[in-house]
């Protein structure tokens, strides 16, 4: 009968338990599906105790830190000598080292990754695409202390070729490297983001008689413009959190100097190096952990949640 | 005023050449990364081969670079990966499931989809830090393979989960929607027939995002993998050290021999990933031809 | 039911048996040295933790490599913490030895007491802290302790070569040396400036010595300092920069750190026991081993043996324990 085929439609129409109904719960069925349930919810609810655990850690240490510290001293000061006496928790050069290596590996892998993407979605033929892909998405699974190697056994050793004053320990080699290891990410996004744009619009431009040029910078970059930014900011959030290719080939010396040619150091090779040393709980020293590791989760933070604003614009666009 | 005949073609003349230039230069720079991959690997393997043999892979790290070899390293990672796909795979697939199956479209759903787009994008070394003070410190896991795996699942859940998901919708809403009109419950349903469907592309996912995991060396070593093991890990509770780790501590030696290695240790690292890639790229391509 | 199936699929099973009889490979070499009926030594089993002085790790590393031939169920690990980030783990009995390249303060002493903890110094070697500077740099004959204090003092404002000696280049002074955690930085702070731990911040840090290595060989202008054990495994690479301590300049070897005159920078080298641990036997049989072939390993690695006579106090002082 209808009642005996539709179950769940039962259940729901008729107020009195039908035989069907009283079978399934007897068997168990709804208590399992409840169960089951509950444990695939609280496998979510992971991600939020993730972040809430993150965001309460690095705070709680963050806060005792300013107790002993003053923030105006850590946010404006130029040195940056917490292990030593007299201490000195300037930040700025830990914020200066990991931006001359952003910015250097940006002016690399943007240009670099934008132009590959405009040859894959315009240019390349099928088979060109098909070995291509691969390639990027090879130099991205590459591991980063391989990158790190790689900068201190070949790119240093050309630099220096090339620059004969450049110390063993470089912020150049750094942001070398660390631009390769981000630029499949610009050229894939980008990619995608362009691909995306309809047919009709390059062939309403060719129609009109513009050249291949034409075409890609005046109509489907700017088209595809949303998901093209949202991959350099994405490409500039993983530069910054960059750590083992860094502090292999950066060297740890916190330095504000404009030249790119001597060590530095980044805000995550300073907790590479306080971990390595490990400076056990307690103390301010300690505490200077959390509190670099607090204002890298919040530049990253904020760099994501702007490029997934600019990436939700983007979908509406084509919806 | 209007160009003559003459000005406009060799105007347009200009325009494609610019064009022609333009396809040369894009061109050229995309296949120059195909030579900077081509050089890396050159690198490594001219470097790293004469180290490369089953000697260098059975032994333990030893300070004569003649007796050096990435046994422990090799076994740790291994340990890692399997700790790791036990721990991410239920829960990662799990969480996927319900935010693509069970879970509505309200506001809980959207502060979970934002969560996890943001943990994919915070700094692997935060997640040592986080991995530092729960496991080993709060849960007094020590500096052991578990607390390890538990960083590293930690790290690559959002991978796994938005990759799943990304599988879960391509799943067609007729199957779905056949299984319901049999009478068949939701769990019913998404066990028989939307996980079979979107497991090969779940299981992509879940291998792309494992290897990822295991060239990872910023958690591993907040956790404490150690710097000198000589003996292989028995249990989740040993500690260990990770190949990325073995590397890093050989780069990091001044010595030329050491830095050899080193890259016979990337070569290693490479070879498993590669194997793993492979495994993925093959499970995709053999889904695709079934679907069809 | 498909899952089942999908296990019979090569694409999944195929990883998952190497990996499987990959893990069976490694856990049945375990049971083999079990099988050949293994007594003393050999059949001890358990773990030794070490950790602290990138300075006594060479030996320790050594010592660790070598023992496991004698007991190859004890599992050793040696970390590379600094003297100091060491005994921070050791006092709070996190490892069982600490490497130690100068002798305990007074602030830790009191942290032991605090927790209860009993611990023994045992001497292993001599080092002779070596002043280093890059192969090409072809002006240095010598330093004295004052050129020295004058460099390395807190608040110093020596930034180029001809401020140290005007006839040398005016070429910047770039100044590599261990980090705060490290007890050749507290020593040498401690010789030269009179103070452990009095020292400009603005150097090139590392507790890993091999890092200062690749800096100072690679840095035309550079000048550092660490274990002699590190020089010696470099001397290819650098300079070594003899010291006047008051005696006319000596270069550090192993006969003048032996006989004290490469001073005040010669020092012996430690390790911490916790006297709880050696209840143990594979900690016993360890620190047993580690007495009778430091001396070797030592020098082999780079050090300075002591005298016998001294090892022989040591292992009398553990019988006793």
């Amino acid at each position: 009968m209808a009642q005996e085929q539709y179950p769940d439609a039962a259940l729901a129409s008729q107020p009195a338990e039908p035989r069907a109904a009283r079978s399934i719960k007897k068997s168990g069925v709804l208590w399992g599906e409840f169960a089951i349930k509950s444990w695939l919810a609280s496998c979510s609810f992971i991600s939020i105790v993730t972040t809430a655990a993150i965001v309460i850690l690095l705070l709680s240490e963050t806060l005792n830190f300013f107790e002993s510290v003053s923030p105006r001293e850590f946010f404006f000061g130029t040195t940056w000598t917490p292990l030593f006496e007299p201490s000195s928790f300037g930040v700025l050069p830990l914020v200066w080292g990991t931006l001359i290596v952003t910015i250097g590996a940006a002016l690399i892998a943007i240009p670099t990754g934008l132009a590959s993407a405009i040859y894959l979605s315009e240019y390349a033929s099928d088979r060109m695409r098909s070995i291509i892909k691969p390639v990027l998405e090879l130099l991205a699974g590459i591991p980063t202390v391989v990158y790190g190697y790689f900068a201190l056994t070949f790119v240093t050793p050309v630099l220096r070729n090339v620059f004969p004053d450049i110390q063993v320990f470089n912020a150049l080699s750094a942001a070398i490297v660390v631009g390769i290891m981000v630029l499949p990410m610009v050229a894939t996004m980008s990619d995608n983001a362009l691909r995306a744009v309809p047919v009709s619009l390059r062939q309403g431009a060719y129609a009109l008689g513009a050249t291949s040029y034409e075409v890609t910078t005046r109509v489907v970059v700017p088209a595809g413009l949303s998901g093209v930014m949202a991959s350099f900011l994405l490409a500039i959030s993983r530069a910054i959190g960059e750590t083992m290719a860094v502090t292999l080939a950066a060297g740890q010396t916190p330095n504000m100097s404009l030249t790119m040619f001597e060590s530095i150091q980044t805000m995550t090779s300073y907790i590479v190096q306080v971990s390595l040393g490990d400076t056990p709980s307690g103390g301010v020293a300690y505490q200077t952990l959390f509190a670099v590791a607090t204002l890298l989760f919040a530049i990253t933070l904020v760099i994501n949640i702007i490029s997934q604003m600019i990436l939700n614009r983007f979908r509406e666009v084509y919806e | 005023m209007p160009l003559t005949t003459e000005q406009e073609s060799r105007h347009l003349e200009k325009r494609h050449r610019k064009a022609r230039i333009f396809a040369i230069f894009c061109a050229a720079i995309t296949w120059s990364s195909v030579l900077l991959l081509a050089v890396l690997l050159y690198q490594v393997s001219i470097e790293g081969f004469r180290w490369l043999d089953w000697q260098f892979i059975s032994s333990f790290p030893s300070r004569f670079p003649e007796r050096a070899g990435i046994k422990s390293a090799l076994v740790g990672t291994i340990w890692l990966i399997s700790l790791v796909a036990l721990i991410s795979i239920p829960v990662g697939v799990s969480t996927a499931l319900y935010l693509e199956e069970f879970a509505g479209k309200g506001k809980i759903s959207k502060i979970i989809e934002v969560n996890i787009a943001n943990l994919a994008g915070v700094p692997s070394i935060v997640y040592g830090i986080l991995g530092l003070a729960i496991f080993v410190r709060f849960f007094a896991l020590e500096r052991s393979l578990i607390s390890g795996a538990l960083t590293m699942s930690l790290l690559i859940l959002p991978v796994i989960i938005i990759a799943s998901r990304e599988a879960i919708k391509t799943v067609p809403q007729g199957i779905r929607n056949a299984a319901y009109s049999l009478g068949a419950t939701k769990w019913q349903t998404t066990w028989a027939h939307v996980l079979p469907a979107s497991f090969p592309g779940i299981m992509t996912g879940v291998i792309l995002a494992l290897s990822r995991s295991i060239g990872e060396t910023a958690p591993l070593i907040m956790i404490g993998a150690m710097t000198f093991v000589a003996f292989l890990p028995e249990g989740p509770m040993d500690s260990f050290t990770a190949m990325p780790i073995q590397i890093y501590n050989w780069v990091s030696r001044p010595q030329e021999e050491f830095h050899e290695l080193a890259a016979a240790g990337i070569i290693v690292l490479l070879a498993v990933l590669l194997v793993m890639n492979a495994t993925a790229i093959f499970i995709r391509n053999r889904t695709e031809r079934r679907m069809k | 039911m498909r899952y089942p199936t999908a296990l019979l699929k090569k694409s999944v099973n195929l990883p998952l048996v190497l990996t499987i009889t990959l893990l069976l490979g490694a856990c049945s070499q375990q049971d083999e040295s079990q099988e050949s009926g293994a007594t003393g030594a050999a059949a001890l089993s358990g773990v030794v933790s070490l950790d602290g002085s990138s300075t006594v790790y060479p030996i320790s590393e050594a010592v660790a490599e070598e023992f496991l031939a004698v007991a190859p169920r004890v599992r050793v690990t040696v970390g590379v913490s600094g003297t100091g980030g060491g005994f921070k783990k050791f006092l709070a009995q996190e490892t069982d030895i600490n490497d130690a390249s100068r002798s305990i303060k007074d602030s830790e002493i009191e942290q032991a007491t605090a927790n209860g903890i009993d611990y023994l110094e045992i001497p292993v070697a001599y080092d002779g802290l070596s002043v280093v500077i890059n192969s090409n740099n072809d002006w240095v004959d010598y330093l004295t302790m004052e050129e020295l204090q004058l460099i390395w003092q807190p608040g110093s404002t020596v930034d180029s070569w001809d401020d140290i000696r005007p006839e040398w280049p005016s070429e910047p002074l770039r100044l590599y040396g261990p980090g705060t955690d490290s007890g050749t930085f507290d020593y040498f702070t401690e010789t030269i400036n009179g103070e452990s731990g009095a020292s400009r911040p603005d150097y090139t840090a590392s507790e890993d010595d091999n890092v200062l290595v690749q800096g100072i060989s690679g840095d035309e202008f550079a000048l550092g300092f660490f274990g002699f054990a590190y020089y010696v495994e470099n001397m290819d690479k650098l300079q070594v920069v003899p010291i006047d301590g008051g005696n006319g300049p000596i270069i550090p070897t192993e006969t003048t750190i032996n006989d004290g005159t490469y001073s005040p920078l010669s020092r012996p080298i430690f390790i911490y026991l916790n006297t709880a641990s050696m209840a143990r036997p594979e900690v016993n049989e360890f620190v047993n081993f580690y007495i009778d072939n430091a001396g070797v390993l030592a020098s082999e690695v780079g050090y300075i043996a002591l005298p016998d006579d001294l090892y022989q106090e040591a292992k009398d002082k553990i019988s006793a324990l």
